[in-house]
């Protein structure tokens, strides 16, 4: 190599590595100013209070499925082998199977339920992902880095709530309006509710809260202030198959709040 | 060694070529997989794992059988054991590699399958098992080729070997105790939430890991120079018969808890797989062959002069294998994922793709075996020339 071809090397080095430093730094920079986001919407544990009485038309689940799978391009398979799903409807006997008995009102029999993932305290799903794809962040909020999964689908196996769904087929051709500000998934990855953590980063509420009309009310279960706190003093609750010790972060009131039923 | 491997009859590079044709179709089949996803298996969001688990599940048992040929021969110096100990660490290298592919063609994104490494979770399970697998695949072909090797050159095997057959027979415990907990610990499946998994695993394993084996040696005693003695056939075959009626006693343990207790969770799964929950039966014939034929192999065994009898003996340990395989290479996964979450039963049948996959895998499976089996073979066969 003669001088010239050196100082060319050199220079060009000295270059590119300046550039990927100044990248980086600009990474850096970035993930500090998400962090320090004063509109962001904080919370030691965040929590959901689902009023049933507020989903007794057959369009009440829909519309909030609907906002919620639009946001966040949850492909629309109509196949239910392959399905995904992030909130849906079911009924009483079959979220509450345990509580099943043969005296049960009909008014009960017959209520719709949203279900979702639980955003559980002692996520089963966490602790046996084998890559930490699956993590619960300090606010409470279990969610997924879905470049990290490898689809071994142990956490669907693990979450006794069904709230997980996998890609078995391409996703895209299945999502009709893409939303450019959030991602899509790749075939072969597990997906479910994320809590909207986007858009708390952002100081908004969930999609499915503000879809709801007041059906779904958030906020810290830490804080006795708190709206979903204050719902809780206020009327009975039931959480799914609580005995199972994961700590199920949905709380449904059935009867309503003192506006419902 | 391998140079063995190489050389063979016209039989043997027929049946070396007949399993490559498998092994060409099933790679074809995983291709088309890897190109259209999972949803070309018979799996589901209810039933997420299906037929790939449950064989990966079967095999690891298959894999830590061959401590059952060397705890007798190592720790009580059960010496007609010495001529086939190579045999079942064999088995179990094979074994093993069949266990990694299984789990390998079941990932939705297989090229990362490096961040199980990159990303080591000790709070999972699966990360165990890679873990304990991949030491015990290493430490099986490392005794077996190195005593091997010895053999070859007439020297006895050197000492630390004796350390690592040591080291391995409670390291084949551990790869079906950790399987198990990959079911065992899992809150809302009833079927499999169970102390006894662990247990289970390895009575089914112990049965049916040294009926192949047998089945194996009198294969090799038909085809080629390997003449496994008839007393170390009838010592596995006693092996087979006690790990088998723990093994079904095991199960009855699962009955009586699930229905003495009465819970609807633990009876669900059982009722689901013996005789249909919610109108959904399609295991029940698999199930019922499966005790029928476990019962029979058991009986069969038992019974001194039919043990002793070869051809009433292949056909008990063929029995055993078989309903160890339904029970455990089916029954157990599925009947894990049924009631689904909800209460609901979702059925699952593989795809033909999944089928030639599965085929193609079990094919890797068997020319290993053969190949190390032909190495084996040949190089007694040059020891005993070299005697004489």
């Amino acid at each position: 190599m003669n001088r010239r071809d050196f100082i060319k090397t050199i220079t060009a080095f000295g270059i590119s590595s300046a550039a990927v430093y100044g990248g980086l730094n600009h990474i850096g920079t970035q993930a500090a100013l998400m962090e320090k986001n004063s509109a962001a919407q904080q919370a030691k544990r965040w929590g959901m209070v689902i009023d049933v009485s507020k989903f007794q038309n057959a369009e009440d689940i829909k519309r909030v499925a609907a906002a919620c799978h639009r946001y966040h391009n949850v492909p629309d398979i109509d196949d239910p082998a392959h399905e995904i799903k992030w909130i849906w409807q079911e009924d009483f006997e079959h979220t509450f199977a345990e509580l099943e008995s043969e005296y049960l009102s009909e008014t009960i029999k017959q209520l719709d339920f949203p279900v979702l993932c639980n955003h559980c305290d002692n996520p089963p799903c966490v602790r046996v992902c084998p890559t930490q794809a699956t993590f619960k962040q300090e606010d409470g909020i279990v969610t997924m880095d879905y470049h990290r999964c490898i689809g071994c689908r142990f956490c669907m196996a693990a979450c006794p709530f069904g709230a997980r769904s996998f890609n078995f087929v391409d996703p895209r051709p299945f999502i009709d309006e893409v939303n450019p500000e959030l991602a899509t998934r790749t075939i072969g990855v597990v997906e479910k509710c994320n809590f909207c953590a986007e858009r708390l980063a952002q100081g908004l509420d969930p999609v499915c809260v503000e879809a709801s009309h007041g059906g779904i009310i958030f906020g810290d279960l830490e804080d006795p202030a708190s709206p979903v706190r204050k719902v809780l003093n206020e009327n009975f609750f039931i959480r799914r198959k609580v005995e199972l010790g994961t700590g199920p972060g949905i709380y449904y009131v059935i009867k309503g709040g003192k506006a419902g039923a | 060694m391998l140079e063995k491997a190489l050389y063979g009859s016209k039989r043997y590079y027929a049946w070396l070529g007949f399993l490559m044709i498998i092994i060409l179709a099933g790679l074809a089949a995983w291709f088309k997989q890897y190109d259209y996803g999972l949803g070309i298996t018979g799996m589901s969001r209810d039933v997420s794992w299906g037929l790939y688990i449950s064989q990966f599940t079967f095999m690891v048992g298959v894999a830590a059988s061959a401590v059952m040929v060397a705890i007798p021969f190592y720790l009580h110096d059960h010496k007609v054991f010495g001529k086939i100990v190579i045999l079942g660490e064999f088995l179990a290298v094979a074994a093993v590699i069949v266990c990694m592919l299984f789990i390998f063609v079941d990932l939705g994104q297989p090229a990362r399958f490096l961040n199980l490494i990159l990303h080591p979770s000790p709070n999972s399970v699966m990360f165990w098992d890679m873990c304990v697998l991949t030491g015990y695949l290493l430490l099986n072909f490392i005794i077996g080729w190195t005593v091997l090797g010895a053999e070859k050159k007439g020297f006895p095997a050197p000492g630390w070997v004796k350390t690592l057959t040591y080291i391995a027979i409670p390291w084949a415990i551990s790869i079906h105790t950790v399987t198990a907990f990959l079911y065992a610990g899992l809150p809302g499946r009833y079927y499999w939430l169970t102390a006894i998994m662990a247990a289970r695993f390895l009575s089914s394993a112990f049965a049916a890991g040294p009926a192949l084996l047998i089945i194996v040696c009198l294969i090799l005693r038909k085809f080629t120079s390997f003449k496994t003695s008839t007393d170390a056939i009838q010592s596995l075959a006693k092996i087979v018969t006690y790990a088998m009626i723990i093994n079904v006693f095991f199960v009855l343990l699962e009955v009586f808890t699930a229905f003495y207790s009465n819970i609807p969770g633990h009876m669900a799964a059982i009722k689901y797989l013996f005789v249909g929950l919610d109108g959904y039966n399609n295991l029940v014939p698999f199930m019922w062959t499966a005790a029928i034929l476990a019962f029979s192999g058991i009986t069969l065994l038992l019974i001194p002069h039919m043990r002793q009898n070869e051809k009433i003996l292949t056909f008990a340990l063929i029995a055993v294998f078989i309903a160890s395989w339904l029970d455990k290479g089916i029954g157990l996964v599925l009947g894990g994922f049924v009631p689904n979450a909800f209460g609901r039963v979702t059925e699952y049948i593989p795809s033909v793709t999944e089928i030639i996959i599965i085929l193609g895998i079990y094919a890797v499976g068997l020319l290993l075996l053969t190949v190390l089996y032909k190495v084996v073979i040949g190089v007694r066969e040059y020891s005993i020339d070299y005697d004489h």
